[in-house]
């Protein structure tokens, strides 16, 4: 198969899967923002209402993070490979910290994601001990007790940078590779990305930081 | 002895036609058995090697630069000709043939002038189907532009690189060919000896340039398309490796070489800087459209261009000539910026240059148009000059670019050593004394698609396959005798430089043998030729090894054939005691400055067989006949 | 030498030297001297060529031809970026006015793997020729295609073709990308014939063909830094690569 084999395709599923996940991101950041309203508890109650539902969606969320780091990281050891020697003096004009970082920025990303699912979804991380011993979690209560604590929301604040970075290449590139660009939309797609993913990154990090500075308590 | 040129009889209308017809022709199923080893890439090589592969002939390709596309048919910039007469303004094969006749000062063989008139639609037809991005007009019809020397718009362009798009055309076919098997590449490989055997050519010997193997490659016909011979003055608008190497080491091996003092002095380009310059820009023709050529009417008048008041400007073209006025001819447009340099009227650095002011174009039709038109152009004046040429004028002056001279041919494009054929601008055929503007490429590819994948055939029908092999006496002579050559140069061990023994070649040339030449200047050139080759012999210094990339050592293959070629062309041009297009003789010239020709006594070609270095060669005449044309005092007034 | 005595500059050069393409490399140092502004940068390597051979050492080799910007030859990484950084300019006609008395320059070939250093700052660009021999072309015999006005071409497809096809296949694309990759280069002939008429019935032959070779020839992925327009001499636009993609999407569902 052309698209699991050629530069192209496999650019094409790196593309496609990456869009996937935006939404995910997008999805994501609705749901975790119903803590705004007080609804999250419903929010996770209902979630967890369709126990099939639940898991096709987790097995879906697997593949397309599976592929797309599969392929992140087969490409760039082959880019890698391409370009072994380094120049003495080497300037770039046009990459950017981010765009050639994105095999990091994407594998912290990925670690944060364990850690996401450790503490959030399997709750094996100590700071959510205390729900354990609980029939049914309240979601609220854990959120607010884990962004209690400064070093998680550091950690937290920090993986949204890495998204940050990731997705302000991500959000121009994937539209590059759908080929769905053009000399006006070049430098628009540019700015898009950046404004999206500050946007994305400020969002996220505004609910451990509200948490934190006390606005959101118990 | 009185050479044949084997021309068709009969009405021309009709001579390549039934030439055509009478050629013979080798069974497809033989094809495949006969090599055929050809020599640069250019349009004219590119073109043939892509065709007779397609035919299904065995091809060898061969070229000094990395890459088959790099050929300098590439810099080419204003356009190729066809008579289409899509424009509706009055053009026609008859009217190419005869612009083209007249553009060559009467010196060019009628019949093969015809067959480039009549396949030039062809040309643009096939380089069309290959995806050449030509200029089309909003309806998305093929778009036509002027050029000099004719007074219909003629010309097909591919904006300011009609050249490269041309030979990105051939090259495509060519890369074609390399898939299907059905061509060999050979890139940094220069030819340096023709191998013949019985008399037929049956081979080259080159060296690879990155390793420095000397070898032989043998084929039952070698198809020479190696360009021209203009570095021959240092400094000119060819590129560093174009040289006179292929051409003349086969004419040291027999081939005649047909009026080697047929140059072209282009009329427009970048005036040199300075002592450390390596070559001159061309400026395209084209922007004479647009541009209107001036100097000041005063001498030394060092006003800046745009503070001379328009009544003490001279548009010494439009003055001279009222009814080409700009688009005259380029050897006429080139004498006369001479001229007004010679009258201590030229501008810029030295005062030698004189102005092409496009302020009344760009007031007529915006800054927009003119920047769509030549664009890239005013970009490439501005990066060499820094000078914004919207705003003030450019500076130009003439600068040797093309030579219409080279190896003679006779109609089938075949030397007089059988199996061996020239194509484009390394034969002598169709310009005659002077080249008009976008005629270059019509010729390459003319060769390259439509003729020789004919006429070739004719001579290969009549020889046996791979008759020659590669252990054959005379593959080993030259592979030795080349060895020897490239020991010596490397042995010398002199103190100046190959570079230095060139420019001063170019300077003795571009003094004595340039745009205007006298019997005292040439044989002051002849004076002086021998001495500096005696030298280089003896003082050349060449470093590094035969058996490696070794830039220097090509350099001196090339300039050490220059040094026995401008003897030729200098011979050859006090030998034509007569003025004609680009070889201009001051003691022949009509009271206003024209060039005046002697048809008494020179219309013929001139082929010179090789006798020795420092030798007198020997003259064999071609006459001329002119039946369709009649011979007649050139204007362009 | 130079004609222009009264404001000629010194520059420190940094070459990279290197014998052969298994040979060792590395950086040595040069001083040109009386460079005049108006010299081009390659005349400027000339002079100091001179002066190494009168010293009876090895010239510096580097790969050049028509000097005039459309050959595609000249290929050197100036100061970190091909062909020296100015816009739209080959190293050939990149000018000393550029740089200022003092300055120091470092001269080193492409670097990619699919492009061997030769020698110096010469090297082997054959694997771009493999990628158009994979397809860039129309499949037309010479002789018996249609009159050239038989089938019409819009100017904005005319002018975008054009476009494309500028590009004088040097290879700074590939020796500026992070990765290697060669697909500037290669979407330019796949653009401009994809556009055109005459070369429509062979698009999803011809971009699978082209994108295969070059993954074969050891060039890298895109991953669209865009460094490649940036550095063109020719400024072809990465709209093309988009095309690319686009005509590979095409030629997956065929």
């Amino acid at each position: 198969m052309r698209i699991f084999n050629s530069t192209v395709g496999r650019k094409l599923l790196m593309s496609i899967s990456g869009q996937l996940l935006i939404i995910f991101v997008l999805i994501h950041l609705a749901g975790n923002s119903t803590i705004y309203f007080g609804w999250i508890n419903a929010y996770a109650e209902h979630l967890h209402s369709m126990p099939p539902v639940v898991w096709v969606f987790r097995a879906i969320m697997l593949a397309i993070v599976g592929t797309h780091i599969c392929y992140g990281v087969l490409l760039t050891l082959e880019n890698k490979a391409a370009n072994p020697t380094n120049y003495a003096v080497k300037r770039q004009l046009k990459a950017s910290f981010a765009s050639e970082n994105m095999i990091w920025t994407g594998l912290l990303l990925a670690a944060f994601i364990v850690y996401h699912l450790l503490q959030f979804t399997a709750k094996m991380t100590p700071d959510v001990a205390w729900t354990s011993n609980q029939a049914v979690v309240d979601v609220f209560k854990m959120v607010v007790t884990s962004f209690s604590n400064a070093g998680i929301v550091v950690v937290y604040a920090l993986a949204m940078v890495m998204l940050f970075l990731h997705l302000s290449h991500g959000i121009p590139s994937f539209l590059q590779t759908m080929g769905w660009n053009n000399d006006k939309t070049i430098p628009v797609y540019g700015t898009a990305g950046k404004v999206i993913s500050a946007f994305l990154m400020l969002a996220y990090i505004s609910i451990p930081a509200t948490i934190l500075v006390g606005l959101l308590k118990l | 002895m009185i050479l044949d040129g084997k021309c068709p009889k009969g009405p021309i209308q009709t001579s390549w036609d039934r030439h055509r017809f009478d050629l013979k022709l080798v069974n497809p199923a033989n094809k495949r058995k006969y090599k055929i080893l050809v020599v640069g890439t250019g349009l004219a090589g590119g073109a043939a090697a892509a065709s007779l592969g397609e035919l299904g002939y065995n091809v060898e390709a061969f070229c000094y630069q990395d890459s088959a596309r790099r050929a300098h048919s590439i810099a080419a910039q204003g356009g190729i000709n066809a008579a289409k007469n899509y424009p509706n303004d009055g053009d026609s094969i008859y009217r190419l043939f005869y612009d083209t006749i007249k553009g060559g000062d009467f010196r060019a063989r009628e019949a093969d002038v015809w067959r480039l008139a009549q396949v030039s639609n062809n040309i643009i037809d096939q380089c069309v189907a290959q995806g050449v991005p030509f200029a089309r007009d909003y309806a998305g019809y093929l778009d036509n532009r002027s050029f000099g020397g004719a007074q219909v718009s003629r010309t097909f362009y591919a904006r300011g690189q009609t050249g490269q798009q041309l030979l990105l055309g051939a090259y495509s076919a060519l890369s074609r060919q390399v898939k299907a098997g059905s061509v060999k590449l050979f890139q940094r490989t220069e030819m340096l000896d023709l191998v013949v055997v019985d008399g037929e050519a049956k081979g080259i010997t080159v060296r690879d340039l990155v390793t420095g193997e000397i070898r032989t490659h043998v084929g039952d016909a070698v198809v020479l398309a190696t360009g021209g011979y203009v570095n021959v003055f240092y400094l000119s608008t060819n590129a560093m490796g174009c040289s006179v190497t292929a051409t003349w080491r086969a004419h040291k091996k027999g081939a005649f070489f047909a009026n080697p003092c047929y140059t072209q002095i282009h009329p427009t380009c970048i005036p040199q800087s300075g002592e450390h310059q390596s070559k001159l820009t061309l400026m395209s023709e084209s922007l004479r459209n647009d541009g209107r050529c001036w100097a000041p009417k005063k001498k030394g008048d060092n006003r800046p261009p745009n503070e001379i008041p328009e009544e003490d400007r001279d548009y010494y073209l439009e003055r001279k000539y009222p009814s080409f006025g700009n688009l005259a001819p380029r050897d006429i447009a080139s004498r006369a910026a001479k001229e007004q340099c010679d009258e201590g009227r030229g501008v810029g650095p030295g005062g030698r240059g004189v102005n092409l002011d496009f302020a009344d174009s760009i007031k007529r039709l915006g800054e927009d148009t003119i920047r769509a038109r030549y664009g890239n152009l005013f970009e490439m004046y501005e990066k060499i000059t820094d000078e914004n040429a919207y705003k003030v004028p450019m500076r130009m002056y003439p600068a040797p670019h093309y030579s219409m001279g080279g190896l003679w041919v006779d109609y089938n494009c075949e030397s007089n050593v059988p199996g061996l054929f020239v194509l484009g601008e390394a034969n002598f055929s169709v310009h005659g004394a002077n080249r008009l503007g976008a005629s270059a490429l019509m010729q390459g590819l003319a060769d390259g698609y439509f003729v020789i994948p004919y006429t070739i055939a004719n001579y290969l029908a009549k020889t046996k396959p791979g008759a020659v092999k590669a252990d054959n006496p005379e593959c080993k002579k030259s592979i030795e005798d080349i060895k020897a050559q490239t020991n010596k140069f490397l042995s010398i061990n002199g103190k100046k430089t190959v570079s230095e023994f060139h420019r001063e070649l170019g300077k003795i040339m571009w003094e004595n043998v340039g745009m205007a030449r006298s019997e005292e200047s040439l044989k002051d050139a002849l004076k002086k030729i021998p001495v500096l080759r005696e030298e280089f012999w003896k003082n050349v210094k060449v470093t590094g090894k035969g058996e490696e990339l070794n830039q220097q050592l090509e350099n001196a293959g090339r300039v050490a054939d220059f040094l026995e070629f401008a003897e030729l062309m200098s011979k050859d041009a006090l030998h034509r005691n007569e003025s004609c297009g680009g070889h201009f003789r001051v003691e022949h010239q009509m009271p206003d400055g024209e060039a005046r020709r002697n048809d008494e006594d020179y219309c013929y070609a001139a082929a010179w067989e090789f006798k020795g270095v420092g030798n007198e060669p020997e003259l064999h005449k071609e006459p001329l006949t002119f039946e369709n044309v009649h011979l007649a005092v050139r204007s362009y007034k | 030498m130079s004609a222009h005595t009264s404001n000629t500059m010194t520059i420190t050069l940094h070459v990279w030297r290197q014998a052969g393409p298994n040979a060792p490399g590395k950086l040595e140092q040069y001083e040109a001297k009386n460079v005049s502004p108006d010299q081009s940068f390659l005349e400027m390597l000339d002079e100091v060529n001179e002066d190494l051979i009168k010293a009876g050492k090895d010239p510096i080799a580097f790969d050049h031809d028509c000097r005039e910007g459309i050959c595609g030859m000249c290929s050197s990484v100036i100061n970190g970026v091909p062909h020296g950084g100015q816009v739209r300019t080959t190293a050939c006609q990149l000018h000393m006015r550029t740089f200022k008395d003092g300055d120091a320059i470092y001269i080193e070939p492409w670097r990619a793997k699919a492009f061997p250093i030769i020698k110096d700052l010469i090297v082997d660009r054959n694997a771009l020729e493999r990628i158009t021999q994979a397809g860039g072309y129309t499949s037309c015999h010479t002789g018996g295609v249609p009159d050239g006005n038989a089938i019409l071409v819009p100017k904005p497809d005319a002018d975008y073709a054009m476009d494309a096809a500028e590009c004088i296949g040097c290879g700074a694309c590939v020796a500026a990308c992070p990765n290697g990759s060669a697909m500037l280069y290669t979407s330019a002939k796949v653009a401009q014939l994809a556009v055109l008429p005459q070369g429509k019935a062979e698009a999803a032959e011809r971009v699978c063909a082209m994108v295969d070779a070059m993954q074969e020839n050891g060039f890298g992925n895109c991953s669209n830094h865009y460094e490649c327009q940036a550095a063109c001499p020719k400024g072809i636009s990465v709209k093309f690569i988009a095309k690319l993609n686009r005509e590979y999407q095409k030629a997956l569902f065929k």
